[in-house]
């Protein structure tokens, strides 16, 4: 039997063997988590799944997950990721599945692989949304968007925690535009890729890739950037999701941080 | 303020309400979606409840009596129960301003289409709350102003003992345990409804009123004297003269919540939770969860084992809590301890024991409960600073007793100890209080005598103590918050007379204000709904949260209200009551004879204690015969079944501790 005595360490546990990267989704209704409530959803689905995960030493023991850059509240993604520390080796796809199967439904894992060569932060330096502006007519959201590209800098203020920061949003916008509409030139419905019915009425749609910076500019970032340069003040809320992350390449695409050689296409 | 635009029709209002939510503080609480959360298809239930925890949803999210009627309710094939919260001001605001009404967090219907709503107060501060939801919801305030298109509004917890400061808000007030009259009461609602609802309203409340455990107020008049206190409470019609709470008996038949919420957001209590016990036999004077939950009913060692298997596997929670109002008083705690920290072993699953006296713990049970997992620190609530007052509130541990078990937790490599006090006690002095201070003092002596460390702590946690109603201080004058807080003002003199130990001791307390307005709520009697209403019409919301609660708010609306009706906040908080003066809540039988509680009052301020039933004579409380039940305790001769844990098996072989 085990008991903890003054000077030992609590939980002398056994050493990570495999780490395994993942891709997941945030959707839907969970668009609404933090990533702190991410973050705690996994660390239970690991529980629950039996996944060996490893934990860190000491009297306060955590499973061993890694994160990279949480897509802020409120914006959906088809793109986080999150590196876990295993006690035995696991095929990825196994792990996947398993994981996927005790997560709430709008947390799902898309993709997984062994971690091999890079670290995943430096696998990743950009960002591509897609942003549904209900409401916003794709040519007012072209005219803002060519006044924005025009410019060198737009610097657009945020309150953080830390206190306020001046962000600018040009500097780390790598490309911008307007999704065509769709044919027949009915009007755009927003139909974000979760299926959630959209408000059926007029609705811009913009792609953007952004360099990763720090503070890291967010949607709303590029939305207040439009307000500041063309005035463009959507009615209703902006649905973003985070649709890739990856290396930037010479032509603004981003390449899969699960692959070294795998590129995503840019639509 | 009520909402005309409210239809009774049970769409989802989720459409509306989420472009609303990127604009207000965690709008994870209100989105649903739960890890075991259930949504039944509305068209197949007979019978539909809105289950309502009027607090925000961490703190209601984890509630042990919301989750078991939750599970209960839903498996029902002819009923299904949805949850909802308290609401911050952030949403209300926007939900007026864009006519949202309140909703479910599981289908997002609104409240008004559903048949009951059912809220739980484990607290008086929540009744505000309760206001919004109802004027949110598009259901009228007054019982009396309702249809029936309106749903059936059902008070329960333990603040449904005295209901009357409520009472012209809520249709039905439930007494005790719930998991058998929630099914009684779907029962009647859906015969009802199947005849066609003959009788409207009327006919249906009072088929509820012959219930067991249903009080409606609406089937009493309460005639007062001119002296301010009760004449008469008189039954109308078929109700009953008075109404006996409801008790479950053998908890292993009754093993809810079997599949716990698991929450997105972050709530008070990460963790899972499994009822080893009900009730409680110490008898202490000022604990009403102890004295309206009579007699002790404990769940069977294999019981307790087969929730906590179920409740891990369900959840993936990495800390089970152990819950009762005295968790070490079970008569197989040892063996549950153990069991489960063998079980879990290597698995970093926790074990707490969130309430435990100091006479029946010992270093080998917090052993057990931190073998696998976190070693917070240890948790003792004293309540009262000297063997007198202690002797007062019948809560007979010996200052001894504390620092041997300290000594030996602190020798044992514990460096943290938390002491609960209340202060504002029966017959306090300020010498009762001052003594926190040197018991502090002696507790940080020992540890660092016991530990060899300069570097133990001491945390003394001080609330203001509020009579309740069906306990023996239910007499008692309530100490008013200037007394408190000039004693405590004292007490933390006293702390830091002596550097060298005070510098270790650190001391909370809160604003004794609130004390006051719980302490009107808790006792109050009808006339104290006007303060109520008057306060939320006010902008009163979330009492509970010292960050939204107003006393000059309340104070101003208590003076309005009740001087008018010749009585007074202080009437009803600060003024002994003597012993034949009619009580509101006298007509709600807890199955404590009163001549009891009386007695147990002068035995209070004599100083002369009572012992606890399960290890002495029955001294005739009255609760088991009043209530057809009996003491339910072990050894129960079962075993705690060793099994197989999620995540065990090989992959934990090299994770035990050595030592």
């Amino acid at each position: 039997m085990a008991r903890v005595r003054p000077g030992e360490a609590a939980n002398p546990a056994p050493p990570t063997v495999q780490r395994v990267r993942m891709r997941f989704a945030k959707r839907g209704r969970l668009r609404f988590l933090s990533h702190r409530d991410v973050a705690r959803s996994f660390e239970r689905a690991v529980r629950r799944a039996g996944v060996p995960v490893a934990h860190s030493h000491g009297f306060s023991p955590h499973p061993r997950l890694s994160w990279i850059g949480a897509a802020p509240t409120g914006s959906a993604s088809e793109a986080e990721y999150v590196e876990i520390g295993l006690t035995r080796p696991m095929e990825p796809a196994e792990l996947a599945a398993a994981l996927d199967a005790a997560l709430p439904a709008g947390l799902d894992v898309l993709d997984a692989a062994v971690a091999e060569g890079a670290a995943l932060a430096d696998r990743i330096d950009a960002s591509r949304w897609r942003v549904e502006l209900p409401g916003v007519e794709p040519h007012e959201l072209l005219a803002a968007l060519d006044a924005l590209l025009a410019t060198d800098s737009l610097i657009v203020e945020r309150v953080t925690p830390s206190g306020r920061r001046n962000i600018d949003v040009r500097a780390a916008l790598v490309r911008a535009e307007v999704d065509p509409p769709a044919p027949g030139d009915a009007p755009v419905e927003a139909v974000p890729p979760d299926g959630t019915p959209g408000a059926g009425r007029t609705c811009a749609i913009m792609t953007a890739v952004v360099r990763q910076t720090t503070p890291a500019v967010r949607p709303d970032d590029v939305l207040g950037a439009l307000d500041v340069v063309a005035g463009l003040r959507p009615p209703a809320p902006a649905k973003a999701t985070r649709m890739a992350q990856g290396l930037l390449d010479h032509r603004g695409d981003l390449a899969d941080p699960l692959g070294s050689d795998r590129v995503t296409t840019r639509n | 303020m009520g909402l005309p635009w409210i239809s009774v029709t049970a769409p989802s209002v989720f459409a509306d309400l989420e472009p609303l939510l990127p604009r207000v503080a965690k709008p994870v609480q209100y989105v649903g979606g739960e890890l075991n959360a259930q949504l039944k298809d509305w068209e197949s239930a007979a019978v539909r409840w809105a289950l309502m925890y009027p607090d925000a949803y961490e703190v209601g999210l984890p509630n042990q009596g919301v989750m078991i009627l939750y599970e209960v309710l839903n498996e029902r094939a002819d009923a299904l129960a949805e949850r909802c919260y308290a609401v911050w001001p952030d949403l209300e605001a926007l939900m007026r301003e864009h006519r949202v009404p309140a909703f479910t967090v599981d289908g997002h219907r609104p409240l008004g289409a559903f048949d009951l709503l059912g809220v739980s107060f484990s607290t008086e501060l929540g009744y505000t709350n309760l206001l919004t939801a109802l004027d949110l919801a598009g259901i009228p305030l007054h019982a009396v102003d309702r249809t029936d298109e309106h749903p059936v509004v059902v008070a329960g917890g333990h603040a449904a003992f005295n209901p009357e400061p409520i009472a012209d808000f809520v249709d039905v007030a439930v007494l005790g345990d719930g998991e058998e009259v929630v099914g009684e009461i779907t029962d009647v609602v859906r015969d009802w409804k199947a005849q066609g609802r003959p009788g409207g309203r009327a006919e249906l409340l009072a088929r509820l009123a012959a219930t067991d455990g249903c009080y409606v107020p609406s089937m009493y008049e309460v005639e007062y004297a001119p002296d301010g206190g009760i004449a008469a409470v008189r039954p109308r019609e078929s109700a009953p003269a008075s109404v006996t709470k409801r008790t479950t008996s053998d908890l292993d038949s009754w093993p809810y919540p079997k599949a716990p919420l698991v929450p997105l957001a972050e709530t008070v209590h990460e963790r899972a939770s499994v009822e080893i016990f009900r009730g409680c036999t110490r008898g202490c004077r000022f604990c009403q969860a102890g004295m309206i939950t009579r007699p002790v009913r404990e769940r069977s060692l294999r019981g307790v084992g087969e929730m906590v298997d179920a409740a891990v596997r369900a959840s993936g929670f990495d800390e089970v809590g152990l819950l009762s109002l005295s968790s070490a008083d079970h008569s197989e705690i040892a063996e549950i301890t153990k069991g489960l920290a063998d079980r879990y072993e290597g698995t970093n699953t926790s074990l707490s024991l969130p309430s435990t006296r100091v006479d029946a713990f010992n270093i080998d049970l917090a052993n057990e409960i931190s073998r696998n997992g976190r070693r917070s620190g240890l948790t003792f609530a004293p309540e009262g600073g000297s063997e007198r007052i202690r002797r007062v509130i019948n809560k007979m541990v010996s200052e001894e007793d504390l620092i041997r078990t300290v000594s030996e937790a602190f020798a044992q490599g514990w460096r943290q100890v938390k002491l609960y006090f209340m202060c504002g006690l029966p017959t306090e002095e300020d010498e009762d209080v001052l003594e926190i201070a040197g018991m502090a003092h002696r507790v940080i002596q020992a540890g660092r005598a016991a530990s060899g460390r300069n570097d133990v702590r001491c945390t003394i946690s001080i609330g203001g103590f509020v009579p309740k109603p069906h306990t023996p201080f239910q007499w008692a004058p309530q100490a008013h918050p200037d007394v408190v807080d000039e004693r405590l003002r004292k007490l933390r003199e006293a702390v830091n007379s002596n550097r060298k130990l005070g510098r270790n001791i650190g001391m909370r307390y809160h604003d004794g204000r609130p004390s006051l307005i719980e302490g009107l709520l808790a006792r109050g009697d009808r006339r104290v709904g006007r303060v109520i209403e008057r306060v939320w019409r006010e902008g009163g919301r979330f009492d509970g949260w010292s960050e939204h609660f107003s006393y000059d708010r309340w104070t101003a609306a208590a003076q309005a209200e009740l001087e008018p009706l010749g009585v007074s906040l202080e009437w009803f908080t600060t003024r002994e009551r003597d012993r034949d003066e009619i009580l509101p809540w006298d007509h709600l039988d807890s199955g404590l004879d009163r001549d009891w509680l009386w007695d147990d009052w002068q035995d209070a301020l004599a100083g002369t204690e009572q012992d606890d039933c399960r290890w002495t004579p029955c001294f005739d409380c009255g609760v088991c015969p009043s209530t057809g039940t009996d003491i339910e305790v072990g050894p129960s001769g079962t075993t705690l079944i060793p099994l197989t844990v999620v995540g065990g098996g090989p992959t934990s072989g090299g994770a035990s501790a050595g030592g």
